[in-house]
């Protein structure tokens, strides 16, 4: 199965043995000091971590502490003010948005961004983008050059499909599927571009513990199965637990802890912050 | 009740899904191959008028109903198809260069107007390309060496092999021959990736980017061969009329392509063809059925305008997927026959719980 291609070498740190990344191991991703402000406000302040390859990085902190904001600056949505980004030692801080997918970089929004009008077929092979040659002469004559390509696509989405076991909603369009299907889909078209790293925005919100737990699953195999690093944003800390080797703790835009998710869980200022209140 | 097993990718990539299709497009085909011989010309000149509303349609079907950008001002593409394919036959092109050359000129006018277009979306666009079609309204007028203004321009008939198309069913199959092909073109391209990141793009910007779609470059496309396919639309409505003048490409045309899309429905080509015979054939029905209605609002001035406004106004309030989704509608009753839901085709709320209270 070529899915399996692209695991990479670097074996995970277990959340238990090895709570740090070894200094040696290079990073996959580095945000270093990254900041932006809207108007008067900081959403981002001087944030640094890294993140190695193969592992589950969570960021987690309350509501308005930042942390879509960081995926929407990794994403290049917006301009940092300052700090650099680094993936695969390639400075990624100034590079055009639609050249991350590319990258490796695949990520799912917090509000469910799916493509409404079209089927989930559809949106699974737009996932396919950053990996296709487009040439709109040969497209619209649908060359047999096109038509094979076609079919690389359809079958790496198949595969993703089977994965996430999506079958029955191949045909249906967005519009027409429950809210915990359009999670999946979603995390399935970002699956379809082949990432190295993956950008989970509140994967499990709005889902139900079963819903939930799936997700939890389905995070496992995609870090073993098919060696994608991933960044995870979650409120709900059974999952954060669970699944993730360190967590970024956020608050107000800044840095409140970082480390194993039981250091993080016992650390007073994120308790503080949870409890609510202003950290010191 | 009809199911459908597929065994191959093949399957979702066909032109026909199956054999029914095959079968009812050949029939159209074969129709429309015999409609000269038992139609009078007056009918067949109605039906090559369908046919470039339908090639413009299919462009303008691009841009709003795949790419979701708006334009209130795709008749400016049409009247620089025309003007350019007139003026170059006059100046002795051949027709068979003189036509591709109307279509890159539009679709040259489609990227000069994505660079403004690309930083704007929703009113705006539309304010942004009907201002584009008053500049170049007032282009034709005023450049009279090329337009002849106000005078106008007469249009000889298309020319192929040194044979002139003079007659009307030679036009009927030119045009026709035209359609097929421009219809072919869509259909391969939204089929394919490029027709994929045009709708992506209508559904969401952001989600494209993350994707890897180049925004500019995707809406730059749509944009060009979008005003290609309608400038070429153009060069034949020209042809069709065999008389160009400014008030011909004034903002009534360009209203009456975008009635076509959006009552056709949108987001299909079958939405920019059935379009194109509701705007094309409602003329006629209304002339046919001036007989039979009380004289008093028979002979009403403005009827055909006031009534292609209510039906506008009508399918975006009652069927906004326009007589196409009206048609997939009826036929799935059929197709699910014993088992049909009447909430099929309505939309799942989806709730979201973004502010989470803990
Ligand atoms: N595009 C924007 N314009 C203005 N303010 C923004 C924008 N995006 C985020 N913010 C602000 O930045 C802060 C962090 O938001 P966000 O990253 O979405 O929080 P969360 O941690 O809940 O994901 C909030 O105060 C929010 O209002
Ligand atoms: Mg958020």
């Amino acid at each position: 199965m070529t899915l399996t291609e692209t695991r990479t070498d670097a074996v995970a740190p277990s959340a238990s043995a090895a709570p740090r990344r070894q200094a040696d191991a290079p990073a996959l991703f580095e945000a270093d000091d990254i900041s932006i402000a809207f108007g008067g406000i900081k959403a981002v302040d001087g944030v640094t971590f890294d993140v190695a390859a193969g592992e589950i990085f969570a960021i987690v902190g309350p509501n308005g502490a930042g942390k879509s904001t960081i995926f929407n600056l990794i994403s290049r949505i917006y301009e940092p003010t300052g700090g650099r980004l680094t993936f695969q030692g390639q400075d990624i801080t100034n590079v055009p948005p639609h050249t991350i997918a590319r990258r490796g970089i695949a990520r799912t929004f917090q509000n469910i961004e799916l493509f409404e009008h079209a089927t989930v077929l559809d949106n699974l092979l737009i996932g396919r983008h950053c990996r296709a040659k487009p040439n709109i002469f040969a497209e619209m004559l649908f060359t047999p050059g096109v038509r094979r390509r076609e079919l690389e696509h359809r079958e790496a989405v198949e595969e993703v499909i089977d994965f996430l076991d999506l079958a029955n909603y191949r045909d249906q369009r967005i519009s027409g599927l429950p809210y915990g299907v359009r999670k999946v889909v979603e995390l399935a078209r970002a699956l379809c571009a082949r990432p190295k790293l993956l950008l989970l925005d509140e994967p499990a919100s709005g889902l139900n513990t079963e819903e939930t737990e799936e997700v939890a699953f389905w995070i496992d195999d995609i870090k073993n199965d098919l060696g994608i690093t991933v960044i995870m944003i979650e409120h709900d800390m059974s999952l954060v637990s669970a699944v993730s080797n360190r967590v970024l703790a956020l608050n107000n835009g800044r840095t409140l802890a970082l480390g194993t998710p039981s250091e993080v869980q016992s650390n007073p200022a994120v308790i503080e912050a949870y409890l609510g209140g202003e950290a010191p | 009740m009809r199911i459908l097993f597929k065994t191959s990718y093949l399957d979702d990539i066909r032109l026909f899904q199956h054999s029914g299709q095959v079968f009812w497009y050949g029939l159209l085909t074969v129709g429309l191959l015999l409609a000269p011989f038992v139609l009078g010309d007056f009918y067949v000149g109605e039906l090559s008028y369908v046919f470039v509303l339908a090639i413009a349609g299919v462009g303008l079907m691009l841009l709003i109903g795949y790419t979701g950008l708006v334009s209130l001002g795709h008749g400016a593409f049409m009247a620089i198809g025309a003007y350019t394919n007139t003026y170059l036959i006059t100046k002795g092109v051949p027709f068979l260069i003189a036509f591709p050359a109307a279509g890159l000129a539009a679709l040259l006018a489609g990227v000069l107007i994505a660079v403004p277009a690309n930083r704007m979306t929703g009113i705006y666009l539309a304010i942004a390309t009907l201002a584009f079609s008053q500049i170049v309204e007032q282009l034709v007028i005023r450049w009279e060496s090329v337009t002849r203004g106000f005078q106008g321009m007469p249009v000889p008939a298309p020319e192929l092999f040194g044979h002139a198309l003079a007659r009307p069913w030679e036009f009927y199959y030119f045009c026709l021959a035209v359609l097929i092909l421009v219809v072919l073109a869509a259909i391969n391209l939204t089929r394919s990736p490029t027709g994929r990141a045009m709708v992506a793009i209508r559904d969401s910007e952001i989600s494209a980017q993350s994707l890897g779609v180049n925004l500019v470059q995707y809406k730059t496309i749509a944009f060009a061969l979008s005003a290609g396919i309608t400038g070429l639309g153009g060069a034949l409505l020209g042809h069709k009329m065999r008389f160009i003048s400014p008030d011909a490409f004034n903002i009534l045309l360009s209203i009456q392509l975008l009635l076509m899309v959006v009552v056709g429905g949108l987001g299909s080509i079958h939405g920019a063809i059935l379009g194109a015979i509701f705007v094309g054939g409602l003329p006629q029905a209304i002339a046919l059925m001036r007989d039979y209605l009380p004289p008093t609002i028979a002979r009403t001035p403005g009827l055909e305008p006031g009534l292609f406004g209510v039906v506008m106004v009508s399918v975006v309030l009652f069927e906004p997927l326009g007589i196409y989704g009206r048609w997939l509608k009826i036929k799935a009753f059929f197709d699910y026959f014993p088992i049909y839901r009447r909430a099929t085709f309505k939309r799942q709320r989806s709730y979201l719980k973004t502010e989470r209270v803990r």
